[in-house]
């Protein structure tokens, strides 16, 4: 194959002073300039505005340039916008490519300016010589089935099913219990207005119920997802039966469950100490007793009531390292309800910290505080047991010093929210990750906060992180506009910087197949070949990597390209 | 089986009867208590302080004197001896800096490294004999026997050295059940009982005995199991001072669970030493028919 002349243009970017105060970028243009194939090179203040675009795009027209390579930050942010610029002015987005010399080199070098310099040029260099071999390429084209599979009819699903359908496409609802609503249904009322959940939730249920584009299945669970984004098949279990569904999204938002009692040692079992869901039934006015708050023991008003928060929050020790974020808010409207009902009561609430971050959270919060009969007391419970027919509880005062030793007929305990157990195990059949905690892990915790990893996959709700009502909701709706931002297209485009297989040399040894995180390979058994379900694979390179015979190679990340690469990393900067 | 035994100096003096019950026991389970032939007292309290390095030497220096026997396991009985030797010993193991002021300030010693390992009697009992085992030497069952096992702190605490749950340990429980009693479970199981501050401020210690007795006898037990003499020393004290009615305090025997295994287990009754427990204890073990 001849040899085509390469015009490679180089921009570095200096970031403001994220990279031009460490790497000398003038010296960087000086050197590179002079380097084999490149033909233009320059730095700008920042190469990502629109002059800095603009100053490409010239260069690229004028100088002829068959190449770009983009010195700045991580691939991750600008990647793209380069890319979109060269394909504005003719040049294959896929003959540019990102030198790292900002997260990979001006920032972990910033105390030496003599090393990030010679770092930055190796790193433009082996950009260049990658960037030789680089293909040009077309995105492929994969279908898009418009159909929503929605997991879990908690407030979340309800809210993304409605949201998906109200937009035009379907919706198929996945609930594992008998009815929809989930926790949220269990509440009395709910912060800071004390509006009943009921109030707002049965409308929504009933829309659900009655909406034409959404397809309902109740006592179900979801049982295998196999394809790709824009058309994965989904086995949905209702008893025993299995129905087949095919979807082009999918959301996931199977909830939380509260940290089970017996985590918390201190805290003994006992009819009287309950937790904060139970105590919601306990004041909820249609359920057990009537709107009377009656102790499950004996059935007496209870008269001096604890509220202890973080209960496994906060607590690395016995619980969970996090906080559980809508226990200082809904104790307080327990606390509130709880005193409206029993008028000579008096009501405890022990604490770590107040967190009331959200509109009209404070206020309410300084209401309920300086509500008389409520007495917040700062500090962690070290034990709580049965004397007679009180309960003590043994905490602190950390605002006095004291230690104290509180009388009362019942306790409530804000449990820390947990993932539920089922969620690991549908992660698993999705495909998608959950952290140490077992909460579904998004793509990027502020970029892109309601999608998972795998593409066409969203996440809503608690089975993420600990969420209040609000919270919820936006996120559900969030992932729905991610669902129908998706189906607005006319067709589904993936990046084709994919695995392929040289037929001719692969053995169909398929030592490719288990390290693929995607499921995208597979044993062509009558050819005896590996073959990549390109619509799956995300270029990660495992394969390639692994491949013996070389046979799996990555598109624009070739064998070629790496020795290249390595052969002059070596010579300039090592 | 031979294993490596720390008495510490209070078994020696004022809880001679904790000793001569647990090396009766232990024999009866087919194990020897050997004395180290040479130890000095483990230091009584750990020091906090940061720079004290001196107050470890002594309890390293036992350590040492436990790797000289060839062995790599010592046992203790007096939960404060066990408390800081396994203390000193995670400095000697986890902290570097330390280990080398030590070990150069110890001069005259070879150099240790935290290889010993350090485990109280009640440690064995659970994890080397078991309680199937000891279940099957119980020749009188303490059946109708309502006791509490009352820890301490310093079995539990801090969490690095806790031989069990630090907030809801069981371990003398289990050994009750084992020797056929009823356990109690009571909220102040791991509450201090005062400590060193018998010494200094009597007024405390009357307090917190007051209040773990009275949590005992509320719990419907009759006696406690203990493993610290300090504890025991406390509780009793305690008793012989409030005997008034008025005070409400109620009188209730404190055994070392040592004692109670030599009980079950039909061993000759001069091994218990129950003189030496609260004046109230044989009375009470009489009536109910353990001893004649």
């Amino acid at each position: 194959m001849a040899k085509r002349e390469e015009r490679i243009g180089v921009f570095v970017c200096h970031c403001g002073l994220n990279i031009a105060g460490t790497v000398d970028v003038q010296r960087v243009v000086d050197e590179i300039k002079r380097y084999p194939g490149v033909v233009h090179a320059e730095h700008y203040m920042y190469m990502c505005s629109d002059p800095g675009q603009e100053l490409m795009r010239k260069a690229i027209r004028e100088k002829g340039l068959t190449a770009v390579v983009n010195a700045n930050c991580s691939p991750s942010l600008h990647e793209r916008t380069f890319r979109r610029v060269c394909a504005s002015v003719g040049l294959n987005p896929y003959r540019c490519e990102i030198a790292n010399i900002r997260e990979q080199c001006s920032w972990p070098h910033t105390y030496d300016k003599e090393t990030a310099t010679k770092k930055a040029l190796a790193i433009i260099k082996t950009t260049v010589e990658r960037l030789r071999l680089n293909m040009m390429l077309t995105p492929l084209v994969i279908p898009l089935i418009k159909r929503a599979l929605v997991i879990g009819g908690g407030i979340a699903g309800i809210q993304a099913a409605l949201d998906i359908a109200n937009g035009g496409y379907q919706v198929i609802l996945v609930e594992k219990e008998a009815s929809l609503g989930g926790h949220v249904m269990e509440l009395s009322a709910t912060f800071p207005t004390l509006e009943s959940p009921k109030d707002f939730l049965i409308p929504r249920i009933d829309e659900v119920m009655a909406h034409p584009n959404i397809r309902l299945y109740l006592n179900s669970e979801v049982d295998a997802v196999s394809g790709y984004v824009g058309s994965f098949n989904v086995k949905i279990r209702q008893k025993t039966k299995i129905v087949e569904e095919e979807i082009g999204a999918i959301v996931t938002a199977p909830g939380f469950d509260l940290l089970p009692r017996e985590k918390l040692p201190v805290y003994p079992d006992d009819p009287d100490i309950v937790d904060g869901l139970q105590f919601e039934r306990i004041l909820s006015p249609e359920r057990l007793t009537y709107g009377k708050i009656k102790r499950p023991s004996d059935g007496r008003v209870p008269q001096d009531i604890v509220f202890i928060q973080c209960a496994g929050s906060r607590d690395p020790e016995h619980g969970m390292p996090y906080c559980s974020r809508v226990c200082c808010m809904y104790t307080a409207k327990q606390v509130l309800l709880y005193r409206k009902a029993v008028l000579e009561g008096q009501a405890y609430v022990c604490y770590m910290d107040i967190r009331s971050d959200a509109k009209g959270y404070e206020e309410f919060f300084q209401q309920v505080m300086s509500h008389d009969g409520v007495l917040y007391v700062r500090g962690n419970v070290s034990r709580a047991f049965r004397d007679g027919d009180k309960l003590k509880i043994w905490t602190v005062d950390t605002l006095s010093g004291k230690s104290l030793e509180i009388t009362a007929d019942m306790v409530v305990l804000a449990l820390a929210m947990v993932s539920r157990p089922g969620t690991r195990e549908l992660a698993r059949k999705l495909n998608i990750s959950v952290n140490e905690h077992g909460f579904l892990t998004e793509a990027h915790i502020k970029l892109r906060p309601v999608e998972s990893l795998t593409s066409g996959i969203f996440l809503a709700g608690t089975a993420q992180w600990p969420r209040d009502i609000p919270d919820t909701i936006a996120s559900a709706s969030a992932a729905a506009s991610k669902v129908l931002s998706l189906f607005s297209r006319k067709e589904l485009l993936h990046e084709p910087t994919t695995a392929h297989v040289d037929e001719e040399v692969c053995s169909g040894c398929g030592v490719c197949v288990p390290v693929c995180t995607y499921k995208a390979i597979s044993i062509d058994e009558n050819k005896k070949v590996a073959v990549v379900n390109e619509a799956l694979c995300e270029g990660c390179g495992s394969c390639a990597a692994t491949c013996p015979s070389k046979a799996m190679q990555h598109r624009n990340w070739s064998h070629r390209q790496l020795l290249a690469m390595i052969d002059v990393a070596g010579g300039g900067y090592v | 089986m031979d294993l490596a035994y720390y008495p510490g100096c209070t078994l020696k003096t004022r809880a001679k009867n904790f000793e001569t019950s647990a090396l009766a026991a232990m024999s009866a389970l087919g194990i020897n208590l050997v004395e180290l032939p040479r130890w000095n007292c483990c230091g009584t309290v750990y020091s906090l302080a940061e720079d004290d390095l001196i107050h470890h030497v002594a309890a390293v220096r036992n350590l040492i004197r436990v790797k000289e026997q060839g062995k790599n396991k010592v046992v203790t009985l007096c939960a404060f001896c066990y408390n800081t030797l396994k203390r000193a010993n995670l400095v000697m193991k986890d902290s570097p800096d330390k280990r080398y002021a030590i070990n150069i300030f110890m001069d005259e010693e070879p150099d240790y490294y935290g290889e010993v390992e350090t485990a109280h009697l009640l440690q064995v009992l659970r994890d080397d004999v078991g309680w199937e085992k000891i279940a099957g030497r119980v020749k009188h069952p303490l059946k109708d026997l309502k006791i509490v096992g009352y820890y301490g702190c310093t079995l539990l605490r801090p969490q690095s050295v806790a031989i069990d749950s630090v907030e809801r340990p069981t371990i003398l429980q289990d050994l009750l059940k084992a020797l056929g009693g009823t356990a109690v479970d009571f909220p102040f199981a791991t509450e201090c009982c005062g400590a060193f501050q018998i010494v200094n401020n009597r007024d405390i210690i009357t307090e917190r005995t007051a209040a773990i007795l009275g949590s005992a006898a509320k719990s419907g037990a009759e006696a406690l199991a203990v493993s610290c003499p300090l504890c025991e020393y406390n509780l009793r004290q305690t008793q012989s001072s409030t005997k008034q009615p008025q005070s409400g305090v109620p009188v209730m025997p404190a055994l070392y669970f040592t004692q109670l295994m030599a009980l079950a287990f039909g061993l000759d009754l001069a091994v218990c030493g129950f003189e030496e427990n609260s004046p109230e204890t044989r009375a009470w073990l009489k009536n109910k028919g353990l001893i004649s």
